[in-house]
């Protein structure tokens, strides 16, 4: 039952689900914010790639690139403009705030592309596939293990070994201390911010590899995700988040290959189900961070 | 006379509620009048909305907590008194796969409606009692994974819902006075509710949940009960919905309503009853402004393509500017009342509002 095949495949989605849980945790364990409109940052790195192949011929990767940057950019304009002003107020105003940038985002797309699903162009090394011993493996499924095991790689030096880093666990940690050790919170927000673009838009080439096509609503199923990994790994920690997103990847390989047809309708029911659970019974997920949330009882 | 000084200190010292209602009831009567079907149409979905975003204010305004799941319930009534309230040779085309045992019953609208309600309190009452201890961003997470799971058995329960499917050949009952009277006894109820001593514990334990505790606000069974009133009236507006449009699927009933309902209520205020009335009645007002000018666009082909989305996108951002510029909303978190005349009351209301501040 558990051939190579299914394990790189479950590996795979893992890895993919381990970066849309960092995304949405590292601006989570500053903020506090669950950041509503980070599916939609997938999903404009999604459109950036579909216009992008409308122009002259650029090389994918380079067209990769600048969707990327554009995720992080449309991450970091939405601090910028929308919660930077209201994170003073109440972290229930915050939360309609990212709910109103991801309707905002998502109807911008309606209004400027269309709500028709538009095919976006992969290079043949995307779909092709490799062959180990007697069994075929995508090269997409390769592409992401080894893409977000260097990203999360290159993220855990810059967490642990610079400046910034240290600057963005401590504000995770205790932000009140850390801004008083002269620690300036508009920039490790903003940072923090275009981290979250970053990997949202990391995600979105192999999201959209995956699916093949872009729509406005392209980015709820990967926030769903993210809520899900996150609060089974723990929300209040980064390692957490991984943890987190790895096994809820793997999680779900295994249930879509035992549950039976009719259940398997019901799997998102299922997940969120486990989530309520986590949350009454082990809110501090499965690696507890320094600072758990606040729970009356 | 006695009598009549009576009436008159019970209408000052509720005069919000005759402010608020009047109006509506002044609306209600143009659009009786007026005989336009679209104007018609326009008010009564207005006066479901409303339903909506008080029993959002019930919870959320006093509680202090976002929930999301508020539509899930919506849908949970809209489907349950359609079930209840269409002909057995109606479900046998639109719900082909309903339980058998349920395809006989046929019940008069209005009981329909209050089962609906009641069906939609009942799974709230039971899925939310556990939840009820839990705040900030847990909380949060808890009501969207709610409207997630809610519309997963929506769409995929065919034996009750018509799957994805669009159900279809609902009797339309849900008239215009139909809906503004449950609009309005609505109000009356949102105001008691907030007024009475359950409301001030739950708004106690809204300001600080542990000072609340510490004189004995039992968080957990008010937020409870307010829960689950807050469900059963977004369970009627289901149901009356449901009768209105007569013809839905699980869509209806997901983020996109979840997205107006919210913007009413935060545009208004979220922390009074009169909120969620003027929020109801300037998002729906701008609202259809905005789609006449789109669907204007559209008819006369100003653009190279069709213009859709255009609304919500004001929308958000009016929301934005909202939350930027008056967390509070319009309101603020008052109600409107009429000024009081007797110049002593009027002194107390300061010094007390003074010490309180």
């Amino acid at each position: 039952m558990f051939s190579i095949d299914f394990l790189i495949n479950a590996l795979s989605l893992g890895s993919l689900y381990a970066l849309i849980a960092l995304g949405l945790v590292i601006v989570y364990g500053i903020l506090k914010l669950v950041n509503f409109a980070y599916g939609e940052l997938i999903m404009v790195g999604g459109y950036a790639l579909f216009m992008l192949a409308n122009l002259p011929a650029l090389p994918w990767l380079v067209m990769a690139l600048i969707a990327v940057t554009i995720a992080m950019l449309t991450s970091y304009l939405t601090e910028r403009v929308a919660f930077r002003p209201v994170r003073e107020k109440s972290l229930t105003a915050m939360l309609i705030t990212s709910f109103a940038v991801s309707t905002l985002l998502q109807n911008a797309a309606l209004l400027i592309v269309s709500s028709r699903s538009r095919a976006v162009q992969f290079p043949a090394i995307f779909s092709g596939s490799v062959r180990l011993g007697n069994v075929d493996i995508a090269n997409r499924n390769i592409l992401v293990i080894v893409t977000s095991s260097l990203l999360l790689f290159a993220l855990t030096l810059l967490l642990k070994r610079t400046i910034l880093g240290i600057a963005l666990r401590a504000a995770a940690d205790k932000f009140q201390m850390t801004r008083m050790l002269g620690v300036p919170a508009n920039l490790i927000i903003s940072v923090a911010f275009v981290i979250s673009g970053l990997l949202a838009g990391v995600v979105s080439l192999f999201w959209i590899g995956r699916v093949g096509s872009v729509t406005p609503t392209i980015g709820l199923s990967p926030l769903l995700i993210a809520f899900v990994a996150t609060v089974i790994g723990g929300m209040n920690s980064l390692e957490g988040a991984v943890v987190g997103g790895y096994l809820y990847g793997i999680l779900f390989s295994i249930i879509s290959l035992i549950l039976p047809q009719n259940l398997l309708d019901y799997r998102e029911a299922f997940m969120f189900s486990i989530v309520i659970l986590i949350l009454l019974f082990k809110p501090e997920g499965l690696i507890r961070g320094t600072y758990s949330g606040e729970r009356v009882g | 006379m006695k009598t009549t000084t009576r009436l008159k200190s019970v209408i000052t010292e509720h005069s919000t509620l005759f402010i608020l209602i009047t109006p509506l009831i002044i609306i209600a009567l143009v659009t009786d009048l007026l005989d336009d079907t679209l104007t018609e149409r326009i008010v009564i979905t207005m006066f479901i909305n409303l339903i909506l975003v008080l029993g959002l204010q019930l919870f959320m305004g006093n509680g202090g907590i976002l929930n999301f799941a508020h539509i899930g319930f919506m849908g949970i009534g809209a489907y349950a008194s359609v079930i209840f309230s269409m002909t057995p040779q109606a479900k046998s085309i639109g719900l082909p796969d309903l339980y058998p045992i349920l395809n006989p019953i046929q019940i008069p609208f209005l009981t329909a409606l209050l089962l609906g309600g009641l069906i939609a309190a009942f799974c709230a009452a039971i899925i939310s009692f556990p939840l009820m201890r839990l705040s900030d961003a847990a909380a949060v997470i808890t009501s969207f994974a709610l409207l997630v799971i809610i519309h997963v058995v929506l769409v995929h329960w065919d034996n009750i819902t018509a799957g994805p499917q669009t159900l279809f050949g609902v009797d339309r009952y849900t008239d215009l006075w139909m809906s503004v009277i449950w609009g309005i006894g609505f109000i009356i109820l949102a105001y008691w509710f907030k007024e009475s001593s359950l409301g001030l514990k739950l708004r106690a334990s809204r300001d600080d949940r542990y000072a609340a505790a510490t004189i004995g606000v039992n968080m957990v069974i008010i937020r409870w009960i307010a829960f689950t009133l807050s469900a059963f009236m977004a369970g009627i507006a289901g149901g009356l919905w449901a009768h209105f449009i007569t013809s839905f699927s699980p869509k209806a009933f997901y983020l996109t309503e979840t997205f107006v309902i919210l913007a009413m209520l935060v545009v208004g205020g979220p922390g009074s009853v009169s909120g969620a009335v003027v929020g109801t009645l300037i998002v729906s007002i701008v609202r259809e402004g905005l789609r006449t000018i789109e669907s204007a666009i559209n008819i006369g082909q100003l653009l190279s393509s069709t213009l859709i989305g255009f609304a919500e996108v004001f929308l958000s951002i009016a929301l934005i500017v909202i939350l930027i510029f008056r967390p509070g909303g319009i309101m603020g978190g008052r109600e409107i009342r009429w000024p009081k005349k007797n110049p002593l009351s009027k002194k107390n209301e300061d010094s007390a509002s003074t010490t309180i501040s």
